[in-house]
Parts: structure tokens; sequence; C-alpha cells
């Protein structure tokens, strides 16, 4: 399928479409998250307690980003790459084991 | 098999109900609407009765909410359909963007109605006007035939050119006045109508796609190129499937500006929907005493027929534009059209606009005479006395 975006995350790039006709007729986009890392917005940063985690995924529901994922040991990991920081997986999070903490870059 | 029409007595409304049964809509969202509402009762009533198969009715809280639901399906791959009228088109315009934004060949009947306030569910073309710019194609009916005839040809240049399409009516003229259909063979409209092929699908989960991302100033300029495109390929589907049309249930609608006695006319009435079978009654009339007036009936406002109404314009010695519409602050949108296409042309008639009918106010063949008498002074004197010509206007 003819997209606007490369398909792979490790080293994707963007494609630079030089002519009119190499769009695709409808503006459909494949992987456009491959290359558009939302984690660089972030301010503060989300830190899990696994010893707090009941392993509900409450927090994997509500985060709008693809930024949580559960871990092969059933925890959840963030994909730090993705993550915008807005806090909403500690609000929710119903045993309080995410915290928010400054980041330091 | 060979074509003999199934002839009903119906509403324009329920014509349009009828034409998006046979199209074998799969999926219509609506929210009821003066006078739209038997259209999407008519459709409930298909459904209750078993008459249909595979045909969601999604019942919505607002016509924001409807037409986004039509997007949603038609981005899934489903015929979509829906209708509305005035406020609650008004209502739709943000969605009508996303939906030719998108390429959805979403079809839609707007009863076309006055804009309140004052409040009026009277005939009016200012609401469908008002859409102009969304990237719909609009084609404008005359009579409940061409409704029912209007829908099944706009699925069909609609799915070619992946834009969407409105159908439009007037209000209670043609909405709630009952006339003959010749309708078609189920069969037969699948030949006409074969099932959609969309672009792309959402249920296609092996190419997943995201529809409605952003476009940085890097890319969005070249999608809207691609819909004007699009609009110029639909003047040419458009005369095709008209012609094809014409060829297999008898009714031809290959122009799309459609010329009545125009031939060796010295000047024709302009104009869209219902008003104009009035105007053709009249050009008969006139004909007999004496005047050369023929009528041309815009079928098609979007795309505009150019280079038809240049090959009219050519021909004859003036243009009365009769606009049941007015945009604020210039004219009638018909004739600001007109004037816009002629303006970089050798075709360059007395053109004049009138302004008739506007909520609802009837309009007459006696009108229609006044209308003449008046042309045709201005064309002798070769100068207008207005440009713009509030008819009806109490003084
Ligand atoms: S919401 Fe809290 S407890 Fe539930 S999975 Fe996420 S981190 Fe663990
Ligand atoms: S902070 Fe926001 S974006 Fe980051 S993981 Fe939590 S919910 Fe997702």
């Amino acid at each position: 399928m003819n997209t606007l975006f490369g398909e792979k995350k490790e080293g994707a790039t963007k494609i630079v479409l030089k002519s009119v006709d190499e769009y695709p007729e409808a503006p459909i986009t494949l992987g456009t998250t491959l290359i558009n890392f939302t984690g660089d917005w972030r301010t503060f940063i989300p830190v899990v307690d696994d010893n707090k985690c009941v392993k509900c995924y409450i927090c994997w529901k509500f985060c709008p980003e693809p930024a949580i994922y559960i871990r092969e040991d059933g925890y959840v990991g963030i994909d730090y790459d993705y993550c915008k920081g807005c806090g909403i997986c500690a609000n929710e999070c119903p045993t309080k084991a995410i915290t928010m903490e400054k980041e330091e870059k | 098999m060979e074509y003999k029409p199934i002839r009903k007595v119906v509403s324009g409304n329920y014509a349009a109900a009828y034409a998006a049964k046979h199209a074998r809509v799969e999926v219509v969202a609506a929210y009821p609407i003066t006078p739209q509402t038997s259209i999407i009762e008519k459709i409930a009533e298909f459904i209750a009765n078993g008459e249909v198969e595979n045909l969601q009715y999604v019942a919505v809280e607002s016509e924001h909410s409807a037409m986004a639901a039509c997007i949603g399906a038609s981005a899934a791959g489903a015929r979509a359909f829906t209708a509305t009228s005035a406020q609650g088109l008004a209502l739709m315009h943000e969605m009508l963007h996303w939906a030719s934004g998108a390429r959805l060949p979403i079809v839609m009947v707007d009863v076309n109605r006055a804009m309140a306030p004052p409040w009026s569910v009277w005939d009016d073309q200012t609401d469908s006007l008002a859409q102009r710019d969304t990237g719909w194609m609009q084609f404008y009916a005359e009579n409940n035939q061409e409704v029912y005839d209007g829908v099944l040809m706009a699925f069909k240049v609609a799915e070619t050119v992946n834009l969407p399409a409105m159908v439009v009516e007037s209000a209670f003229i043609l909405s709630h006045t009952y006339d003959i259909v010749e309708m078609i063979p189920q069969e037969l409209v699948d030949e006409f109508l074969p099932p959609r092929k969309p672009l792309y699908t959402l249920t296609d989960f092996d190419n997943p796609v995201s529809v409605g991302a952003l476009g940085t100033p890097a890319d969005y300029y070249e999608f809207r190129y691609k819909i004007e495109k699009a609009m110029e390929k639909a003047r040419k589907v458009i005369k095709e499937v008209g012609k094809e049309f014409g060829e297999m249930f008898g009714r031809d609608y290959s122009q799309m500006i459609e010329l009545y006695r125009t031939d060796d006319a010295d000047f024709v009435f302009m104009g869209m929907g219902s008003l104009m079978g009035t105007v053709k009654q009249a050009v008969d009339i006139l004909r007999e005493e004496g005047y050369k007036v023929g009528a041309a009936k815009v079928r098609w406002f979007r795309p505009f027929p150019k280079d038809e109404l240049y090959e009219l314009a050519k021909n004859v010695e003036g243009i009365a534009v009769l606009d049941r519409n007015f945009s604020f602050g210039q004219e009638g949108i018909l004739f600001n059209e007109a004037k816009g296409v002629l303006y970089n042309t050798d075709a360059r008639p007395i053109i004049k606009n009138y302004i008739v009918g506007l909520g609802g106010r009837d309009f007459t063949v006696s009108d229609v005479k006044k209308i003449a008498e008046n042309m045709k002074a201005v064309i002798e004197k070769g100068e207008l006395d207005v440009e713009v010509d509030w008819y009806h206007l109490k003084r």
C-alpha cells in the first residue's frame, strides 16, 4: 500500500514525497507513530513501583499514547519514546503505584 | 433482463427512501428534521418490515453525529446514506469537510429549506449552497423522478471519484407532494450500481491505516489538489453515468445543464431545482406568444458545468438567472458563479439576477412571464436596469 511513512521503528525515516503523483489518493497514513515520538514533549515522567502494582492494567487502558505495555512478567512498562508525561496513568492507578517525577534531561 | 419500470405514486421523500433501498445502502445514520423526516421514517419502516437485509440504522442525537457515523461506516467500507435539511445541514457542516477530505463517497439527500430566523420550513436553496465549498458534489432535482434517479446516479459517481454527493430536493414542493415515479427493478439497479469498491477500509487488518492524521504544510496542499482533480474527473464521470442511465432506463442525464428549447432562443432562464418545472411550462406559453425563450436547468452545481455554460452563453443574447437563494453582501449564488465563469471568455451575454421564491414564496408561471418582459426590455436597451432584482419585494 502507498503510504506516507516508512514501516520500521528502527531507523524509520520520513519519506519525502516529491511529486503529487506519489501521494495516496486519500490522506491515509501508515506508521506515523514510528517517526513521531511524542516522548519529547515531557516535563514529568511516570515511574512505576512494581511492589505496589496489582496488574489491573487500568493505566494501560487509560494511557492516551501507545506508551504503556505489559512486560513478560505481567507488570507494566513504559515506553519513554511515546510517554508525553500527562500523568493520567498516575491519577488512575488505584494503588498509587505510579508517581510522576520531574525528569532530568 | 428487459427493463420494465415499476410505477409508484410517491412523495419526493419516499422516492429518496426507495432509491436508498434500491442502492442497497448498508448504513443509514440520521436525525429527524422537518421536512426530511419521512425519508428516514420510510427507511426505518423498510427495516422493521424485513424488506431490507444488511442495513444498519443508527439513531443519533444530532446531525453532526449522523454525519460522523456515516463517515465511520464509509471509512470501514460500507455504503452510507443520510438525509437532512436546513439547520440540520448547517450543524453537519464541520463533518462535511471530514467526509470529502477523507474521500468517502457518502450520499445525502438535503431537502432544501430556508435558514432561520425567521423560523421557516419552506423551500429555499441557501442551506445547500452554503455548503458549496465543502468538497461535496451537488445534484438538484426538478421532480420526484429526479430525486430517485439522482440518488442512484450520485452513488455511482461518488464511488467512482471517491467524493461525497448531495442530492437536493425542495421542501414540500417535492418532499411531500405525490407524483408518479418509475422505479427500477432491483436486479437492474444492481447491474447499474455494483457493490462499492473502497480505496481502503478500516477492516483490512493486514493493511492498517490511520485516517485523518496530521497533514503538515509539507503535505496538506497536495491532498487539496487531489480533491480538485477528483472534481474535474467527476465532470466526465457524471456525463458518462448520466448517459449510461439513459441507455438503461430511458431517462438521459448526460447533460449537466439540461437545455429546454434553447436552440434558437434570444434569451434563457437559468436556475436549479423544482422551480425549473414552472419555468419550462412558462417557456411553452411564452413561445406561443412569440417570445424566443428557453430554459437552462443546472442539474449539477458542484462540480460546476463550466463548459456547458460557456456553450450556452455563446448562443444567446441574455441569461436571466433565477436564484432561490442569496449570498448577503453580494448577489444570488448561481448568478455569481455564472458571471465568474464567463468573465474570462468571449461569451458575454447580458446576464441579470432575479431573486425569487425565498423562504417558500410562491413562484408561478405569471412570474416567469413578467421576468420575460423585463428581460426583453433589458436586452433591447442593451443595458441592465438593476443587476440584482429582488423580484417579489413588496414596494
Ligand atoms: S494501574 Fe497501577 S496497579 Fe494497575 S497495572 Fe497500572 S500500575 Fe499496576
Ligand atoms: S504519563 Fe500519560 S502518556 Fe505517559 S504513560 Fe502515563 S498516561 Fe501514558
